[in-house]
């Protein structure tokens, strides 16, 4: 399983499986160790992977990831309503119907490159949110979106139990996917899809990917056909996407398609360049720090800011809140903008290029002064 | 052959809108090579100059209402219509015409201040990141008007004089049947001068002459001695200008709301890569042509035999434009090819 990867990848890999468990006690000290929120740093943890592993790795920015994440819900909630609560045939058909969409979208958005490409998975995209909303309603029930019913056929659910009072919640063979457990389900498929994209990342086919990404006309020239590459990976990508939609399903059995718009597309965008793309880590630290501001931000409201500036004198207080108010509660996403403005205009290889360039700074600073040690763990955290 | 007439003249106000903001967008990709996702923004903006206008223009102050003798009513009497009487309810009425006077200088400045203030740093860089910079603009522009202005669409009518309709089946011999209004004809010919005037500018001026030149071959227009970067940076200014004309214009179409910008700029873009990138007639073109073809397949008749078509047309045909003219309708040779 870790053979061909190196130390330092084995080491990365060891850490990020501890963090990852270790999520609510990390997240203790900030206010951030409830469960759906822990839900939602795992799973959109997964969709900025498996976007990174496109645009990060290949060099290909899509617009319309966020079709793939939608249709994965779709598919995980008709699994539910269809066959059977338990949340592993949820996952699998999730994945599955969500990669041969990205087959299809893929193979055609993927004869053109660069802005027509982008064009191109925004056009699918939007098309498939107009259809969701409009003709496809009896399977994606419109505006209102897809839910449980009482009435669901259930087949497999059938057979064993009796058809109980009240809606049945999703469950992993008796255990059931809501808070702790939920998460932690959420979480083993994480470091699963952090595996695999550790995997791609150093193997022949990621170094293919990467050379697409550097120059796409000399691999041509060399003979190397590049679609077929490129192709594979935006149906991984798009897997990966499905999974995390499927999971969304899992925590909340509920699919809209609001979860398809070309915003959703944007914000995960967002969550990689913001973390790093083409980097390991950065794209979940990317999805963390977004969902985390987003949670804390967009509650904040005036009154909140000023008891929590309360310890200082009046006009202080209150200019303060004048000036911060804009940007948080119906605001945060002006903060977001800037935020982001500015990592893409100083910053263009997101935070870990940031924490790269200060470790070097110390470094160069203490010369000598912290050798193997510290140099080490960086690095890792610098991939 | 009503409805046709009708949907014709729908599809040619969409597309007209949809050409104008596809012309500002080739127009900066032809000269500085920058995607600029902040295009729609800039859209949107224009409309809410019209809003602010109106808003200025209505100030109000509270009067008691004379009218309500039970208890004490007061009423919202805008100041120039208690200075000046008629003529000041008369120059609220033209609200929307007066706001392109003032949108035109404010634009302007906008338009060369973002391009000196953001855009001139990202010619050098990846296209990818040039769309992500203006896109995070895009979302604060955005987000600002959302702050000032509300979520909700905000009502900026026409003036008075003009809020009917035409007859327009009379003028082409077609019965009483099919009406219009006066302001999306306006509106009509409005996109159509702008659209001649940017074409004329740019292709009878020596001015657009060297612009052109600069277009084809900046660096050899740079060694003749031209200043060429201040000339793309004026004409950056003029393409935000026309944006910013567009939604002027539109507001009474389409009262404006936060996200119409994006609405439109995503539409926009596939204009603009369905006429070919960098192809000014192209994009016009393409406007209007997918103008049309979008009003049309929102006819009944067509939506019954496919469903849900009016939702996805223009996509629809940006996925077929690519696939078997890679380059757009007019698209040339070298340009974005990769």
């Amino acid at each position: 399983m870790f053979s061909g990867l190196t130390t330092n990848d084995k080491r990365l890999f060891i850490g990020f499986t501890i963090a990852a468990l270790a999520m609510p006690l990390l997240a203790w000290p900030v206010g951030a160790n409830y469960p759906d929120l822990l839900q939602k740093f795992a799973i959109y943890g997964i969709f900025a992977i498996g976007f990174n592993i496109l645009f990060g790795l290949t060099g290909y920015l899509s617009f319309g990831h966020a079709a793939f994440l939608g249709v994965g819900s779709y598919a995980a909630v008709w699994m539910f309503k269809g066959v059977t609560m338990n949340v592993i045939p949820a996952v699998i058909f999730g994945v599955l119907v969500a990669g041969m969409f990205s087959a299809v979208i893929g193979f055609i958005s993927l004869r053109r490159s660069g802005i027509y490409f982008s064009i191109l998975t925004l056009a699918f995209a939007q098309m498939s949110y107009n259809l969701a909303y409009s003709v496809l309603t009896p399977i994606t029930n419109g505006e209102t979106g897809l839910q449980l019913r009482q009435d669901d056929a259930r087949v497999l659910d059938r057979l064993f139990v009796d058809r109980a009072e009240g809606l049945p919640s999703t469950n992993l063979f008796g255990l059931e996917m809501s808070g702790y457990p939920g998460f932690y389900f959420c979480c083993v498929l994480l470091i699963i899809a952090f595996f695999i994209s550790l995997r791609i990342q150093r193997s022949p086919f990621g170094m293919m990917l990467r050379a697409i990404k550097t120059n796409q006309v000399r691999m041509n020239y060399t003979g190397f056909n590049t679609r077929p590459y490129a192709l594979t990976a935006f149906i991984i990508s798009g897997m990966y996407a499905g999974l995390a939609g499927s999971l969304l399903a899992v925590t909340d059995p509920l699919a809209g398609a609001e979860r398809m718009q070309w915003t959703a597309s944007g914000e995960v965008v967002l969550m990689t360049i913001l973390g790093g793309a083409g980097t390991l880590i950065g794209p979940i630290l990317g999805a963390g720090l977004i969902k985390y501001f987003e949670n804390i931000f967009s509650s904040y409201n005036d009154i909140m800011l000023s008891e929590s500036f309360s310890f200082l004198p009046d006009f202080l207080n209150d200019t303060l809140v004048f000036v911060i108010g804009p940007f948080v509660g119906e605001g945060w996403s002006l903060l977001l903008g800037i935020v982001f403005m500015a990592i893409v205009i100083f910053l263009p290889g997101g935070l870990m290029e940031g924490l790269t360039r200060i470790h070097a700074w110390y470094r160069r600073r203490g010369s000598g002064g912290t050798p193997t040690a510290g140099s080490a763990s960086s690095s890792q955290a610098a991939e | 052959m009503d409805v046709i007439l009708l949907q014709l003249l729908n599809g040619l106000d969409k597309g007209g809108a949809y050409a104008l903001i596809a012309l500002g967008l080739t127009i900066i990709f032809g000269t500085l090579g920058v995607v600029n996702f902040a295009h729609g923004a800039l859209f949107m903006l224009g409309a809410f100059c019209a809003v602010s206008v109106q808003a200025l223009l209505t100030i109000s102050k509270k009067v008691k209402d004379e009218s309500i003798t039970f208890f004490d009513a007061y009423k919202e009497v805008p100041y120039l219509e208690a200075w000046w009487g008629d003529t000041g309810s008369m120059i609220i009425d033209y609200a929307v015409p007066l706001s392109i006077v003032i949108a035109i200088p404010l634009m302007l400045l906008l338009g060369l201040g973002m391009e000196r203030g953001l855009i001139r740093y990202f010619y050098k860089r990846p296209h990818a990141e040039q769309i992500l910079v203006t896109f995070g603009l895009a979302i604060v522009i955005q987000e600002l008007i959302k702050a000032q202005f509300g979520a909700n669409p905000i009502p900026t009518p026409a003036p008075e004089v003009i809020a009917g309709s035409a007859n327009v089946g009379l003028w082409v011999g077609l019965g009483e049947s099919v009406v219009y209004p006066w302001w999306r004809l306006i509106y009509l010919a409005f996109a159509g001068v702008i659209i001649a005037a940017a074409f004329a500018f740019l292709n009878l001026t020596t001015y657009g002459m060297v612009v052109r030149a600069g277009m084809a071959d900046r660096e050899t227009v740079g060694l003749l001695g031209i200043n060429i970067q201040r000339r793309f940076t004026i004409v950056f200014g003029m393409a935000a200008v026309i944006a910013g004309l567009a939604g002027v214009m539109y507001t009474p179409i389409l009262p404006p709301d936060y996200h119409m910008g994006m609405d439109f700029l995503v539409l926009s873009f596939v204009v603009v890569v369905v006429g070919g990138m960098g192809s000014l007639g192209g994009a016009v073109l393409a406007g209007f042509l997918l103008g049309i073809l979008q009003s049309f397949a929102s006819m009944n008749e067509v939506k019954s035999i496919f469903p849900g078509i009016d939702q996805i047309i223009i996509y629809l045909i940006a996925v077929v434009i690519l696939l078997i003219r890679p380059r757009g309708l007019l698209g040339r040779k070298g340009v974005m090819e990769t």
